[in-house]
């Protein structure tokens, strides 16, 4: 009888809950039952949303297992959920990094165990209210909630500089919310006193209003995803965030962005939307660019790693606002490989980190001697990131280049230098750190991986090569999404 | 109908009067090692009050004096939170003021008449009843901030305080004055009748209104006449900080609706009265912000924050409608919560001969205590106005309220400054969590103080996901009001 269970819910609240128990029960004493009650509550949360898959119906549009409650009744605020094929993959990839997460933060968090567990419990739980919301402020307040754990992640457990990487990453984001707050009360005031997004949906709105509306939102999920000029907090964000600080971050919080874009920017405002795709594509095509060249000449790997990742979400963006079928599907597909192979790459970057201290290449070299398993996942992940046939990397990719033939050549001209800037930082990294001869005494006393890592890494390897042989299971949840998306987006809302 | 005797309205008021009085002669035979029995005939006032307030509230407003005292919805409201926020602060200050010297009788005289004066405020329906009010709380305020005699630091707020106040007091009366030659009468109703038939002069009603306006200013600390704000928060003892910080605001809260809404709510008049607001609003957005960011003491910090707080309450008000006014009373009311919890941490982290106000002293607080960094992270995160505290909401009704009324651009400025804002309160986490302490002293407060922290700072979080009840409490206590 699980029909009748809340799933959205509990995919919500399990996390939230287990990680209130691990901050209750836990000490620093007792740090071996945090690390328990954290996996099981992360196992849980990710059983209860394997059913949202089985049950999803692909062929169905609109939203899925709705739940609805008021809320605040003064504001006619209410607790609805709902879900369609792009929110199924994203609480999907969210539940199961968070697994990931815990098992990877197993002996390497030695202070304050419990507090850290529970940080990523509370961030996992209101990262999937923020996949499943269909009310605006709903949406809206966990949104912003993921902050407060983030900020502490990095904070409490992070590197030398974290105290101002963390108080950039929150004020930066934090600048970007509230004009999108600003606007969703416009549209409150607007559709007559209600945030549901289905109203907003059917709201008429002049092109002045949309593009103002949408400027407000861009500057949030622009920070967010993060889009050229609104990045430079990311790299020092990942670089000083603890190993799965920069997981989350990488795979599911910079996701939050691009899904702001789909769920809201696009169907509230096409014709803003279209009005002001030149520029949004604009700005993609040099993160594509220009960051991928920023990234060509980073000495620390993490920071390598930080401007990959904003060039793979240009290519997001650049995907969603070329309005097509292929662009769009590869963006939501790039947005899923993105989360598996940059969370594999952060990995790979903190299982030397634990073991060397560093994350400077130029203190590798000659790994593969000392850590041959470990080099083969690595170089499984690389090839990943640099859009190889065969891994998840490429298929988002190709699709996405596919689309943006159709609109404009020299868009795809433009995107299609990723694939060799993307191979040239990736593999030129890989080749400085994993071969060669042996750099140094430190590199020659290194261990290959643990049974934990192994596992946290090898379930990452197949993920990332199912989705590239064989996508199909992700593509077909999405057909029925995009197309009433790009039903929305086509439908000029001017009254 | 239930028979309503002509005193009924203010039945409180006038028990706490009787139980001051009570408590004056009790004191004299009381010792100083028993000096516990005048705080729990205190307390047993205040909940006395609380009781009262509470059986004898109706929706329907009643009037007694001949008019001059009105009992409504508002009021009952206002009085009820006013009866919790002091009792709360005399828990919090209870060991505070005995480490000092300071927990004598006067010290419980001295709060409850300025509880007594804010609630004859809260439910004046006449301009002396008002002024009555407002001068009853505020000498018992000045004497307050100037209890700790050998204080070079206090009694110079304390002067600061009162020459300032006095002459605030005095533009307000001289505004008042002018009313009544404008008008023929002192009463607000009857006040709010001749203004809406046009029979006043409109050009000394707006030259009254100036006046007004500036005294009101000053009893809220908004900017241009904040002056006293960061010396006399600063300089006066913290129980008397957190007093001054919390119920009083209610109550000029509460002066604002009666005198600016109820009395001067005419549509000709309010167009005037938002054009000032909006001036004072940006400014104390600005300043307290802004200037809260050079701030080294904690005490200082949050006097700063009051300000740019008081702003966002203006900005309620100034939308001038009931959807404002009940944004307005919902953040007031969650700012008096956040700012009992605040300045009580200040008083929980002190002990004897030490003050622990400066920023420093708040350095790796997650070490030494995890659950009060943890209360405080809740408060400093919902001052900042950040999902899923309360802060977040009160400052969302308060922008809503803003928007509704077309001050689009109003809204875009406030959170801008309430970004900045977010900066010095996310200071403050930072020295919790991210620093090492240098202080090591363990922190052992009593068990009531212990038990309303926790209250507190959860409440930050429980009002944030369950805010409507709260919400829902204001706006309808507006509308039975007005």
């Amino acid at each position: 009888m699980l029909l009748g269970f809340p799933l959205l819910s509990l995919a919500i609240w399990i996390p939230i809950l287990a990680g209130v128990l691990v901050l209750v029960t836990g000490s620093d004493r007792n740090a071996q039952a945090a690390r328990l009650i954290a996996l099981a509550g992360a196992v849980l949360g990710f059983g209860v949303t394997l059913p949202l898959y089985t049950r999803f119906d692909p062929l169905a549009s609109g939203f899925q297992f709705m739940e609805f409650a008021p809320w605040i009744e003064s504001f006619n605020v209410n607790y609805h959920l709902g879900i369609d094929g792009v929110s199924l993959l994203l609480i999907l990839l969210n539940s199961f990094t968070t697994v990931l997460v815990v098992i990877a933060g197993w002996e390497v968090i030695k202070t304050r165990v419990a507090q850290y567990m529970a940080a990523f419990l509370f961030l996992s739980g209101v990262m999937n209210g923020v996949f499943a919301a269909l009310d605006a402020l709903l949406f809206y307040v966990f949104f912003e909630s993921t902050l407060i754990p983030m900020f502490v992640i990095i904070g409490v457990w992070g590197g030398p500089n974290r105290v101002y990487a963390a108080v950039k990453f929150f004020l930066y984001t934090l600048l970007g919310s509230l004009l999108f707050l600003v606007a969703l009360i416009y549209l409150y005031n607007v559709s007559g006193g209600s945030f549901s997004l289905l109203d907003f949906y059917r709201l008429p709105l002049s092109l002045p209003v949309q593009v103002l509306v949408f400027i407000a939102f861009f500057m949030a999920f622009a920070v967010k995803v993060p889009m050229w000029p609104v990045h430079t907090w990311l790299p020092d964000a990942h670089v000083e965030a603890p190993t799965g600080g920069s997981v989350v971050l990488a795979a599911i919080m910079l996701k939050l962005g691009a899904y702001g874009f789909i769920r809201l920017s696009l169907p509230i405002l096409p014709d803003g939307s279209h009005y002001m795709a030149g520029f949004v594509i604009a700005l993609s095509l040099i993160a594509v660019v220009y960051i991928g060249l920023v990234a060509l000449v980073q000495a620390d790997m993490k920071k390598l790693i930080a401007y990959s990742s904003i060039s793979h979400m240009g290519f997001v963006t650049l995907g969603i606002f070329i309005f097509n079928a292929q662009g769009m599907e590869g963006a939501i597909i790039q947005m899923i490989s993105h989360g598996f192979v940059s969370g594999a790459l952060f990995l790979c970057v903190g299982v030397l980190y634990d073991r060397m201290h560093s994350r400077m290449i130029a203190d590798y070299g000659g790994v593969v001697n000392t850590m041959p398993v470990f080099a083969a996942l690595f170089m499984l992940f690389a090839l990943a990131n640099s859009g190889l046939p065969g891994t998840s990397g490429f298929v988002g990719e190709f699709m996405v280049i596919m689309g943006a033939v159709k609109a404009n050549f020299w868009y795809a001209a433009a995107a299609a230098t990723t694939l060799v800037f993307g191979a040239a930082y990736t593999l030129w990294m890989y080749k400085r750190v994993i071969f060669g001869a042996v750099a140094n005494h430190h590199v020659a006393a290194l261990s290959d991986l643990s049974a934990r890592e192994f596992l946290v890494l090898g379930l990452l390897a197949l993920a990332v090569l199912a989705m590239g042989v064989w996508p199909n299971p992700f593509a077909e949840v999405l057909h029925t999404s995009v197309n009433d998306l790009l039903n929305h987006v086509t439908q000029s809302k001017l009254p | 109908m239930p028979y309503i005797t002509p005193l009924m309205p203010a039945y409180p008021e006038l028990f706490l009067l009787v139980m001051v009085c009570v408590i004056l002669v009790v004191d004299l035979f009381v010792s100083d090692d028993n000096r516990i029995v005048t705080y729990a005939l205190t307390q047993f006032a205040l909940a006395g009050c609380l009781a009262i307030t509470f059986l004898t509230s109706s929706a329907q407003p009643a009037y007694t004096f001949s008019g001059m005292f009105v009992d409504d919805l508002m009021s009952d409201v206002l009085k009820l939170l006013v009866y919790a926020g002091v009792m709360m602060m005399l828990v919090y200050s209870r060991a505070y003021v005995a480490a000092r010297g300071l927990f004598r009788g006067e010290f419980f005289m001295l709060v409850l008449f300025a509880t007594l004066g804010m609630m004859i405020m809260i439910s004046a329906n006449h301009l002396l009843t008002l002024y009555l009010g407002l001068e009853l709380q505020a000498l018992s305020l000045y004497s307050m901030v100037a209890l700790q005699r050998d204080s070079a630091v206090a009694t110079e707020a304390a002067m600061k305080y009162f020459v300032l106040g006095a002459l605030a007091s005095g533009m307000l009366l001289y505004g008042m004055s002018m009313l009544y030659g404008a008008t023929g009468t002192l009463e607000i109703t009857r006040l709010a009748e001749i203004i809406f038939y046009g029979v006043a002069r409109d050009v000394v009603l707006v030259f009254a209104l100036v006046f007004i306006v500036a005294g009101l200013g000053f009893k809220l600390g908004a900017v241009p006449f904040h002056m006293w704000v960061p010396d006399v928060y600063h300089g006066a003892p913290t129980a008397v900080t957190l007093f001054i910080g919390s119920a009083p605001k209610l109550a000029a809260f509460a002066f604002i609706m009666r005198l600016l809404v109820q009395g001067l709510g005419a549509e000709r008049l309010v167009e005037e009265w938002q054009q000032m607001l909006i001036v004072m609003a940006v400014l104390s957005l600005a300043i307290g912000n802004i200037t809260a960011i050079a701030q080294t003491n904690l005490k200082r910090m949050l006097a700063y924050s009051t300000i740019g707080h008081m702003g966002f309450l203006l900005l309620g008000i100034l939308s001038g409608d009931l959807i404002g006014y009940g944004a307005g009373m919902f953040y007031v009311v969650v700012y008096v919560l956040m700012n009992l919890g605040s300045f009580g941490m200040i008083m929980v982290l002190s002990r004897s001969g030490f003050e622990a106000e400066n920023l420093e002293d708040f350095k790796g607080l997650n070490a030494r205590n995890p659950w009060y960094a943890f209360m405080m992270l809740l408060l400093m995160f919902s001052m900042a106005g950040v999902p899923p505290t309360v802060g977040f909401y009160a400052k969302l009704s308060v922008l809503q309220a803003v928007i509704n009324a077309g001050y689009v651009w109003l809204a875009v400025i406030a959170v801008l400054f309430s970004l900045i804002g977010a900066f010095y309160y996310l200071r403050l986490v930072k020295l919790m969590y991210f620093d090492a302490s240098q202080d090591t002293a363990p922190i052992e407060p009593h068990g009531d103080v212990r038990m309303l922290m926790s209250a507190n700072g959860l409440a930050m979080l429980v009002f944030g996901i369950m805010p409507e009840p709260l919400m829902a409490l204001c706006i309808d206590s507006i509308q039975a009001s007005l």
